[in-house]
């Protein structure tokens, strides 16, 4: 199936675009008329993968993140978020609730997070090449044409 | 991210503003462990009810204070958490511990959304 619409961004691990990726997806998934807790769920998910980016990807420089997002007719939104960063040596590993390498003030909840709030999340990942986390969640469409 | 002091006899209430992420947490963690240490607080209450969006970052810094109260003798409330906030914190495990201020049913906030 192909989207119905597609955008694309790429921005520095700055801390600071942790609202800006957030407020963009939210602003894009907008199309599909999401309810407020929906779009919550996808901005609460969509912080959780970009802030792994920053603090993990690229622990001690500054690296792209690309972010695609799709929408496709079904309700069905797709993100994508990818780095060139140094990669995870165990994927399964760091998708354990609790898990952190992060230090005392990280919770380790980032994947669960994820996959709590959205219906599909993906991780690939190529130690020393970089992180792809893929995540799907479907919109509950509305009737048209309701105010 | 913005943080407000309202200091009791025997409390200190913490209210965030807001959205706490990754990127706010870190210096909303000092001023608040800071405000602790000088006022030598023994319960502080964590204010959540003004905050408009919250990722786990919010929770590493509820686990935080957490075991920073302890070590100190003192306790930690959290309040004003919407569903959401209560479910990552049930993810953290973190419904066990004494820390939770269930909402009245008649005061529930306007600014929850």
């Amino acid at each position: 199936m192909k989207p119905i619409n597609e955008m694309k961004l790429t921005f520095l691990s700055r801390s600071a675009n942790e609202s800006f990726a957030r407020a963009a997806v939210a602003a894009f998934a907008a199309q599909l008329d999401p309810a407020v807790d929906e779009l919550a769920d996808l901005r609460t998910a969509i912080s959780e993968a970009v802030t792994n980016a920053i603090v993990h990807a690229y622990p001690h420089e500054l690296g792209n993140i690309f972010l695609t997002v799709q929408l496709y007719e079904n309700g069905c939104i797709t993100v994508r978020v990818r780095d060139r960063g140094q990669g995870i040596e165990d994927v399964s590993k760091a998708m354990e609730p609790l898990y952190t390498t992060g230090g005392e003030d990280r919770s380790g909840l980032g994947f669960s997070v994820m996959q709590s709030f959205m219906d599909k999340v993906r991780v690939r990942s190529i130690p020393g090449k970089g992180t792809t986390v893929t995540m799907e969640k479907y919109i509950s469409l509305r009737v048209k044409g309701r105010s | 991210m913005q943080v407000e002091f309202n200091a009791d006899t025997d409390q200190l209430t913490a209210s965030l503003l807001g959205e706490l992420d990754h990127h706010g947490a870190g210096e909303i963690r000092e001023r608040i462990d800071s405000v602790i240490l000088q006022q030598h607080c023994r319960h502080l209450v964590l204010d959540l009810s003004r905050l408009g969006f919250m990722d786990s970052s919010g929770i590493g810094l509820i686990m935080g204070r957490y075991r920073l109260m302890l070590s100190l003798g003192g306790q930690l409330t959290v309040t004003g958490m919407t569903p959401r906030m209560e479910k990552m914190l049930r993810m953290a495990g973190l419904e066990k511990l004494p820390i939770w201020e269930k909402q009245e049913k008649e005061n529930a906030h306007e600014t929850n959304q």
